[in-house]
């Protein structure tokens, strides 16, 4: 093993940036800091602000009625007196007045744990995960809930069992909404037969959404072996996962909390992947989802992804199956498979294998610099301008996770422009000559060591560190 | 910071290697070409975009959501008899009625599956399969002619796999990088002179910004330019969104720099409509007649360029031919793609109509592929852009010899 390089791999490739200091404390046993990590409830992130998904939901519902409400009022009105103002615009800004501050609440409170963090490994773990199962903010409701799910459906679990934490994720409220299986009906469920009695117009029945993504992104992998039925019929399992306080007949239960609504479930025994599951209400598709864990194709799909995040964009194939090997072997213990990351050689050949991305390289400038997460929606600021806004991938596949998708010209542009925003905000009060090594310990290049150290100012030496060509990686 | 700084900047960048040769892709008549590439992301639904209203399954596949017939209220806009075009498309329609866009329909890539991933993929690498080629074939394409200093562009932060290759391409997108100071920008250029990856980036960057720059000095002097061309796409002012506002703006100041990339390249998402699709008004609707405002500005900032422009809209799949349980559509197969510009002998819908009947549908739920997508990008790049038919078969899209270029997609 390379060691000059081990504690610049560990603090920058396995955590999330050195801060000054943390390079020295990892000393000689890169791989030691990073086991003790894994020990120890993982941290969970509470303050005032930081409400449950069940309650935002609640709200939310709530303040979608009101505007529910406004609007067949001012249809009413507009009938009797075409014209007349529509009151329900005032009222509708009242949901993303709602959400957008709690966006703002859990973007400055995750930003601020990635910042702060002594355990910086688990902390990217736990945004592999979060992005491993990807909700986007483009998708109502969602702004006021990605982030409790990040809390609640993710970091109690990033040190479990997968197959708890792919429970956890696809019961969450925020996945079910993300992905539609609130709405989706089995078209045999008794909801369905008694719509056709009373002759409605409107058909209801099964969207495939949550069990496709289910399937093809956060267990066997695209090419993991199932067919065009077993989505069909795994989204038939899984109807009736829905969410409490939705209105109507349907607001049994409680509001913006999951619920298994039998009325809405496709009844009868159903054939998932060649295995049979018989119908007991939610343990239905609670089984299929322990099954999907302990498949061969889930090991390997998730071992390549974490390779590819920890090792390389494209890893090499003997350490993909040596952690495969650590999930199934383990039946998914994820602590296993992470020391099992952690032991393997292929990590420690290549100092700065992998391209940040804008949120690395974001995050890794706080930590090195020290810089202040600020209140307000400065923190929101960096993550637009850099075009990795938190939370908002855009599709349920997540961010993409290789160079290329990431290296463009205009891209480094922008990474340049920060820099010199940062450079021009800190000026002398940093020494960048001092943090240079701190921060880059074995990878600082003496290019790199003399820019910075030759720089015309303060602001500038900033910025010549920042883009630095061995700070763009990791 | 004004133009001369800004070239002097790039010129720095480039090593001194900046400006362009005189390569422009040309027309045999010898006029320069443009081409714009419109990914749309998600999985555009082909039967709500261009409905087949005189399909007679098609209303009870749709229901509720079924557009009635162009000439009823709050119907299509008529096209060729049998197939409408969504409302929202207003644009589209005068370009039809202007044989200026052909709409193709029950087109598909190689690609059967339904993931949005190896969808785009596939769409992107130009080959039958995903991940089987790590570049795309606009690029290929573009590596086949003669070398330009920027051959493409990418209008985003980075660049998307189907402009990914051998080809100098680069991406662009607004920045505030004239605030940045000379000698700090020196100082990196320096720095980055050892790290392959990032010396290109930023020269290509540079070079970028500097066009960018060039096209807006010249836009201030000569206001004419800007202003909108006749037709009924200028008469009222148009609803683009910022984002798109800005790419179109961009894209087309790229485009008419004599120097300046022949071909640019945006991608939209948000097509992906699983649940509450709506009809002639709603979800999707919003979302075309947003998509359909920013073509109306290319075309206007485009200005004369426009007659040499050909734009070609493209999504990974289509949706079912069936509204699902939700007011939605699943991932489908067979779907739509449109060309349009002036450079487009249009007024046509192509389509090889596969119907819509239980036993036509692809799986049961599919409309049936019946057009390869590659047929269609021969034509485009054969004609339009002039590359060869030996590398169209070769390099740009390999193993694809069963799709036979469509010919006369432009006007010679």
């Amino acid at each position: 093993m390379q060691e000059p390089f081990a504690s610049a791999i560990a603090a920058n490739r396995f955590g999330l940036g050195a801060r000054p200091g943390e390079l020295a404390a990892i000393g000689s046993d890169a791989r030691s800091w990073l086991r003790a990590q894994l020990l120890g409830a993982p941290p969970t992130l509470s303050s005032a602000e930081l409400r449950s998904a069940a309650q935002i939901l609640a709200d939310a519902l709530g303040l979608r009625r009101q505007i529910q409400a406004a609007r067949r009022a001012d249809a009413a009105v507009t009938a009797a007196a075409p014209g007349a103002e529509a009151a329900a615009n005032e009222v509708q800004k009242k949901l993303p007045q709602f959400l957008r501050p709690i966006y703002v609440a859990e973007v400055t409170a995750r930003l601020q744990q990635a910042v702060s963090t002594e355990r910086p490994f688990l902390e990217r773990l736990t945004q592999f995960w979060s992005n491993h199962f990807a909700v986007s903010i483009d998708k109502q409701f969602l702004a006021g809930l990605a982030g409790s799910f990040e809390r609640e459906a993710i970091r109690p679990h990033v040190l479990g069992n997968f197959s708890e934490l792919l429970l956890a994720a696809e019961t969450h409220p925020a996945m079910l909404l993300y992905l539609d299986n609130h709405l989706s009906v089995g078209p045999h469920s008794p909801e369905a037969l008694r719509r056709e009695q009373h002759q409605a117009q409107r058909k209801i029945g099964i969207n495939e959404n949550l069990a496709r993504e289910i399937l093809e992104l956060h267990t066997l992998g695209v090419g993991g072996g199932y067919t065009q039925t077993d989505v069909t019929t795994f989204a038939e399992v899984i109807t009736g996962w829905s969410i409490g306080g939705e209105g109507g007949r349907f607001a049994a239960a409680d509001p913006g909390r999951f619920i298994f609504r039998a009325e809405l479930h496709e009844p009868g025994t159903k054939v998932v992947l060649s295995r049979r599951y018989r119908d007991d209400g939610f343990g239905q598709g609670a089984a299929v989802l322990r099954d999907l864990a302990r498949e061969r194709a889930t090991a390997h799909f998730i071992a390549t992804k974490l390779a590819r995040h920890f090792i390389a964009d494209d890893p090499p194939r003997a350490a993909v199956e040596r952690l495969a090997e650590a999930f199934a072997h383990s039946g998914g213990d994820l602590p296993t498979v992470y020391r099992a990351l952690i032991d393997a050689r292929e990590v420690w050949v290549q100092p700065l294998a992998k391209y940040k991305t804008p949120a690395d390289y974001i995050v890794s400038s706080y930590r090195g610099l020290g810089l202040p997460v600020e209140a307000g929606r400065a923190p929101l600021a960096p993550f637009e301008l850099l075009g990795q806004r938190t939370w908002q991938p855009g599709s349920p596949a997540g961010w993409p996770d290789r160079s290329a998708d990431w290296d463009g010209a205009s891209a480094l542009i922008k990474r340049i422009e920060w820099a010199d925003a940062v450079g021009a905000r800190l000026g002398s009060r940093c020494d960048a000559t001092g943090l240079a090594p701190e921060l880059l310990g074995a990878n600082l290049s003496e290019p790199t060591r003399l820019a910075v150290a030759r720089a015309a100012s303060g602001a500038q030496a900033v910025t010549l560190l920042l883009a630095a060509p061995e700070f763009m990686r990791r | 910071m004004q133009r001369r700084e800004f070239l002097n900047l790039a010129a720095l960048a480039a090593g001194g290697a900046l400006l362009p040769a005189r390569l422009a892709l040309a027309r045999a008549d010898g006029r320069p070409t443009r081409f714009v590439l419109v990914i749309l992301r998600g999985a555009l639904d082909g039967l709500a975009a261009v409905p087949p209203c005189g399909d007679p399954d098609y209303r009870a596949l749709r229901r509720e959501f079924a557009l009635r017939a162009p000439g009823e209220s709050g119907g299509a806009l008529p096209l060729d008899g049998f197939f409408g075009l969504h409302p929202s498309l207003r644009f589209m329609e005068q370009s039809y009625a202007a044989r200026e866009l052909i709409v193709l329909h029950a087109l598909a890539s190689p690609y059967r599956e339904r993931s949005h991933f190896d969808g785009q993929d596939v769409l992107e690498n130009g080959s039958a399969r995903p991940h089987a080629l790590q570049s795309g074939w606009l690029n290929r394409a573009l590596a086949a002619l003669p070398a330009r200093r920027e051959a493409g562009v990418a209008l985003g932060q980075n660049v998307p796999l189907v402009m990914r290759g051998p080809a100098a391409v680069t991406s662009w997108s607004s920045s505030k990088l004239s605030a940045l100071d000379e000698d700090t920008l020196g100082r990196i250029t320096d720095l980055y002179s050892g790290d392959a990856l990032l010396s290109a980036r930023l020269a290509d960057a540079l070079a970028a910004n500097a066009m960018a720059a060039a096209e807006s000095a010249d836009m201030e002097m000569s206001p004419a330019v800007a202003a909108p061309t006749a037709g009924a796409a200028a008469a009222k002012p148009l609803a683009v969104n910022a984002r798109y506002a800005e790419i179109v703006h961009a894209a087309a100041g790229f485009l008419r720099e004599e120097e300046g990339p022949r071909v640019a390249v945006f991608d939209t998402s948000g097509w992906d409509t699983h649940a509450n699709e709506g009809a002639a008004e709603g979800q999707l609707a919003g979302r075309l007649a947003a998509l359909d405002a920013a073509l109306a500005t290319l075309r206007q900032e485009l200005g004369p360029a426009w007659s040499d422009t050909a734009v070609l809209l493209v999504t990974e799949f289509g949706r079912t031919a069936a509204l699902n349980g939700t007011r939605g559509t699943d991932h489908g197969t067979a779907t739509v793609a449109f060309l349009l510009g002036g450079a487009v002998a249009g007024g046509r819908v192509i389509a090889d109509w596969p119907g819509l009947s239980a036993r036509a549908l692809y799986q049961g739920r599919d409309l049936t592929a019946t057009l390869d997508l590659r047929s269609v990008l021969k034509a485009v790049l054969a004609e339009h852009l002039a590359v060869p038919g030996r590398a169209l078969e070769q390099s740009v899209f390999p193993e694809s010899a069963a799709a036979k270029p469509l010919r006369g997609l432009i006007r010679s």
